[in-house]
């Protein structure tokens, strides 16, 4: 017997480095299918990716083998069809301290501070599991974000659903929020913000994007590498279960009526088990008897271990059958590809284990060596002593073949751009009902309902809470801030890909100016439909370059990401969504600004472009005629960039009192949203919107690049001075009113311009009722002022 | 004088107390864990927010049977003063420290936003900083916040101003509309029969710093460190 040979701290086992397996083929297990082009093209692999595979092993890969390449060569985690684009990307500043392929991007905040950040995707299992599927995603961008050394500050997510009409995506709307809640709640996580859209063209396939951020000293950075041949690697946290097996494939399929058999691959979350495996990490990276720590991810212990071998060049072998199980009889297989939550695989420094076991107990959790790094590039799994996969660390984490596919815009969609949106205008004729129709829709109305479920206040950092154009938090220790947000417009995507990729990202970089915050990187989540098809990865790499020239310009490199693909249902893709989180930092956290009106008598500003009246892709044309149609707003890079500067000297100066991007509604409802604030004190507006478009094109149009401000009287011609200098248009657009006062819009010079006159706090009472009211809990919601 | 901070495994607001004690009362503090069976000579403890053993079972219920407690209920005994917040409320309610317990929010869902409090009793030494009648402005944040107890406990807690804190509008006034959580009399905060044990559902450590929104919860902190400085002996 081969393990009798193996000596080391636990015993029998290569846990000391002993290696024990190299140079034999692994053999077939008994029981193990046989390797035939059907279980090959079960695994998503083509004829193609297998004769490589057969390549890269000089033979026949075993069963367990199959399922390891089946899972690294997932879009999930090798990239396939996105890397050659996600070149594209800048990615480099001088302060990146870490750009993509690491677990998290870090950034250099100064005094000695570092920001580790990431967004990640858990669509698929949201959608046939909202609540798990939700929590396990929140769960595993945490874990991301710690394992890099850096104590999780702050989450955010982007989400997208159907319209709430339909009963299916109520249920999977209010289980994604509940299980968000949950999750970061219970861990100590405040929730600060991000961003929710609601369309028929997410109907089956919803979108669960989760960005984290977490703060550290830049010393105690850690990555996830194996080194040091002798090291220990070990099993740390939970026990591995048969939950989520073929996870990362699974969400690279698309999904169909079969997909609700799939949710036995939807794992299960433990935010308690998460909290603890947090401290007791943060407490391992600094005790220093490790060399690297990495996630069980997508993809389980296939992908830490192979990952950590891979990036360091050495090689890690282990034995599955020391691997803690929840329960007998599981394979080499099933151990390998398990996704079972709260996992971690840490690399001891050689001797250490007894002082690992030691910080992992005191959090009450099991840390067991279960291999050792080598010397020979092999990722080497035994079970039991016997060989059961010996394969090539590199060619298996970055030897995935990537394809450039052919990408055509369907005509379909370039359609439905060339609409002539004028009937729809000349047929506008009520413009108050518009209004409140608009105010009243879920994409434009309050979020409170969303975000009153996720704990805001905890770690007592937050200085500007959900609701507002971004979150900001403070930094313990310094005057800085940070700032996040997360923006995609869908829909502009879907009709002009490449310019609806700019839009994003200038929209991002606009919400962090309004806070006051300078915009300094990007992590993205690219959800598409399925690539293979021409029209799909057309649209991916328009929004990819895109997204690149965009960031290219507002210096924010794309630190990391994810990439999530094949999301359809029967067919049908989701609209392209390639979701920008950015963060920003405030040098001054004293000088943040909100982005509602302040005090009567105030002047009220637009900064920025003139209003032409963008109605394509607009709010006010889905909720008014229903239709998703047009060339969606033109987005001009450099005045974009003038105006971020502009806000920014704004706000450091003190001059401006509130700022509010100006987007998606217009401007009629980015006045709204600064005159109620959030409910308390809902102040008047009186104001008046010129310029050539018509009044529809004034009031709604979602023109780029404008900012909606606000300052004392006295300060208003200091405000005309500096966005002079900034060369930046600023035009009056009227006064903030009395509490509970008027809410007044003209569109137009003359004194019968149309116009929209609502008492303000009606307009509030119709903002907060926007989701609850679909929710079917209008009784129970609070009002949505102060007079309760 | 020195407060200590209890850490459950699962406690979340443990640092956030700990903070508000050393940066902005400027007290002492440390953190004890839960399986010490010490108290250090700690001259007051907080058991702090967060999900104790993942509030798993009942809020609170398996933290009570942490080994520190022992020595937190006998601490009480003596007259130590212990305010519970938010989860260390729902520990205080299990560990039988203080009457009732908490439910299930009435709508079912996670409540965290600003409440409006109203100061009830401005005469126990945890409030003596503030007026009988003052309305605080502070976060809550919890699932499990509706306090029940029979007709009975609940007359008894009305009739010995053992009520500290009720759920109000701005205004000050009771309207259901301010009860976050369905609880019974709009009931935010309750004293124990001696008087030096306080539990709250809402976050006084989250409103110490005018950057956080709101520093009315800073007056529990103070006005329990002015008890511990007039009852301390003096140094010899």
């Amino acid at each position: 017997m081969r393990h009798q040979e193996r000596s080391g701290a636990e015993g029998a086992g290569p846990a000391t480095g002993t290696e024990t397996g190299r140079g034999e083929a692994p053999e077939p297990r008994p029981g193990d299918p046989e390797i035939t082009p059907e279980v090959v093209d079960e695994h998503g692999l083509s004829p193609d990716e297998y004769d490589r595979v057969v390549e890269i092993l000089g033979r026949t890969p075993t069963f367990t083998e199959l399922g390891v390449f089946s899972a690294m060569w997932s879009e999930h985690c090798g990239y396939k069809n996105s890397k050659r684009l996600l070149r594209l990307l800048p990615t480099e500043a001088p302060w990146v301290i870490q750009g993509p392929g690491e677990n998290a991007g870090v950034i250099d905040i100064g005094e000695g501070l570092a920001l580790a950040f990431k967004i990640e995707s858990h669509n698929h299992p949201s959608a046939v599991e909202p609540y798990q599927g939700a929590a396990t995603g929140v769960g595993g961008i945490l874990r991301d974000v710690f394992t890099m050394g850096a104590r999780p500050v702050a989450v955010l997510n982007s989400l997208r659903f159907g319209d709430l009409d339909s009963g299916r995506v109520r249920y999977l709307f209010a289980g994604v929020v509940k299980g968000i809640g949950d999750y970061g709640n219970c861990v100590g996580i405040p929730n600060i913000g991000g961003e929710v859209h609601f369309d028929r063209g997410y109907e089956g396939n919803p979108l669960v994007n989760a960005m984290c951020l977490g703060l550290m000293k830049r010393e105690d950075l850690i990555r996830g590498e194996a080194e040091g041949v002798g090291n220990v690697l070990m099993a740390v946290g939970a026990r591995t279960g048969r939950d989520g097996i073929h996870g990362a494939t699974f969400a690279s399929e698309e999904l169909s009526e079969d997909s609700e058999a799939s949710r036995p691959q939807v794992q299960v979350g433990d935010p308690f088990t998460e909290k603890l495996l947090l401290e007791a990490s943060l407490e391992l990276i600094r005790s220093g008897h490790i060399v690297g720590i990495q996630d069980m991810g997508a993809a389980g212990l296939t992908s830490s271990a192979s990952e950590m071998a891979g990036r360091s060049g050495s090689g890690v072998e282990l034995d599955t059958a020391r691997v803690p199980v929840r329960e007998p009889g599981m394979t080499p297989y099933e151990i390998l590809l398990s996704e079972s939550q709260e996992r971690m695989l840490v690399v001891a420094k050689k001797g250490r284990e007894p002082q690992v076991r030691e910080i992992l107990e005191r959090w009450e959790l099991e840390a067991k060596a279960i291999g050792a790094v080598t010397d020979d590039g092999a990722f080497r799994v035994l079970e039991e002593g016997r060989v059961v996969a010996d394969i090539p660390a590199l060619p298996l984490t970055e030897g995935c073949p990537t394809y450039e596919r052919e990408g055509v815009e369907s005509p379909e969609v370039i359609g439905l751009r060339e609409t002539d949106l004028t009937p729809y205008v000349d047929k506008e004729t009520d413009l108050e009902e518009a209004f409140l129709e608009l105010l009243s829709s879920p994409n434009i109305g309050s979020k409170r309902w969303i975000y009153e479920q996720y704990d805001t206040t905890v770690r007592t950092q937050t200085v500007v809470r959900p609701g507002g154009s971004a979150g900001v938090i403070r930094v313990r220790g310094t005057r800085k801030g940070i700032a996040a947000t997360t923006d995609c417009n869908g829909r502009y995507t879907y009709l002009s890909p490449r310019r609806g990729a700019m839009i994003a990202v200038a929209e991002a970089a606009r919400n962090l100016v309004c806070v006051g915050a300078l915009p300094t990187a990007v992590t993205n989540n690219l959800n598409f439909g399925n690539p293979l098809k021409p029209e799909i990865y057309f649209q991916l790499r328009e929004a990819v370059l895109g997204m690149a020239e965009a960031c290219r310009l507002f210096e924010t490199p794309v630190t990391g990401g994810n990439v999530s693909l094949y999301n359809e249902t029967n067919g049908k893709a989701v609209y392209p969504t390639p979701v920008v989180g950015m963060v920003g930092v405030l040098e001054d956290i004293h000088r943040v600004t909100t982005h509602h009106f302040q005090e009567e008598g105030d002047v009220i500003v637009l900064l920025g472009g003139e209003t032409h009246g963008a109605l394509g892709g607009s709010e006010w044309l889905y909720v008014r005629h229903g239709q998703v149609a047009g060339d969606p707003p033109e987005v001009d890079l450099l005045e974009e960039r003038r105006l971020q500067h502009g806000v920014l000297a704004l706000i450091e100066r003190g001059i401006v009192r509130s700022a509010l991007d100006c987007s998606e509604g217009g401007l009629a409802c980015a006045l709204a949203t600064a005159a109620v604030g959030e409910g308390e004190a809902p102040l008047g507006v009186d104001a008046e919107v010129e310029g050539k478009a018509g009044p529809v094109g004034l009031l709604f149009g979602e023109d780029q690049g404008r900012v909606l401000v606000s300052c004392r009287p006295g300060d208003e011609g200091e405000l005309h001075r500096m966005a002079k200098n900034h060369g930046i248009a600023a035009r009056r657009l009227g006064t903030v009113g009395g509490p509970r006062g008027m809410f007044t819009v003209r569109a137009g010079t003359a004194a019968t311009a149309d116009s929209i006159r609502v008492p303000v706090d009606e307009v509030a009472q119709v903002f907060f009722d926007a989701i609850p009211h679909r929710m079917k809990v209008v009784e129970a919601s609070r009002p949505s002022s102060a007079s309760t | 004088m020195k407060i200590s901070v209890i850490t459950f495994p699962g406690s979340n607001c443990d640092y956030d107390c700990y903070k508000a004690l050393r940066d902005v009362v400027g007290v002492d503090a440390e953190f004890r864990w839960h399986k010490d069976r010490e108290l250090g000579g700690a001259d007051a403890v907080i058991l702090p927010g967060g999900f104790s053993y993942g509030d798993y079972l009942r809020a609170g219920s398996i933290a009570r049977f942490s080994p520190i407690m022992e020595k937190v209920v006998e601490f009480a005994a003596d007259g130590g003063p212990v305010l519970g917040i938010c989860n260390g409320f729902q520990i205080l309610c299990e560990a039988g420290l203080l009457p009732g317990a908490l439910l299930r929010n009435e709508g079912l869902t996670f409540q965290s936003h600003d409440v409006h409090l109203r100061v009830e009793n401005a005469e126990t030494l945890f409030t003596s900083g503030y007026q009988k009648g003052q309305v605080l402005r502070m976060p809550i944040a919890h699932g499990e916040g509706n306090y029940h107890a029979d007709t009975e406990t609940l007359s008894r807690l009305e009739g010995d101003g053992r009520i500290v804190f009720r759920y109000v509008n701005a205004e000050g006034e009771t309207t259901p509309w301010a009860n976050p959580n369905g609880s019974a009399h709009h009931i935010a905060g309750i004293l124990n029969e001696p008087g030096n044990v306080l539990g709250m559902m809402p976050h006084p450590e989250r409103a110490v710093e005018e950057i956080l929104g709101s520093t009315d919860g800073l007056g529990i902190f103070t006005s329990l460190v002015e008890h511990l400085s007039a009852t301390a002996p003096a140094p010899s």
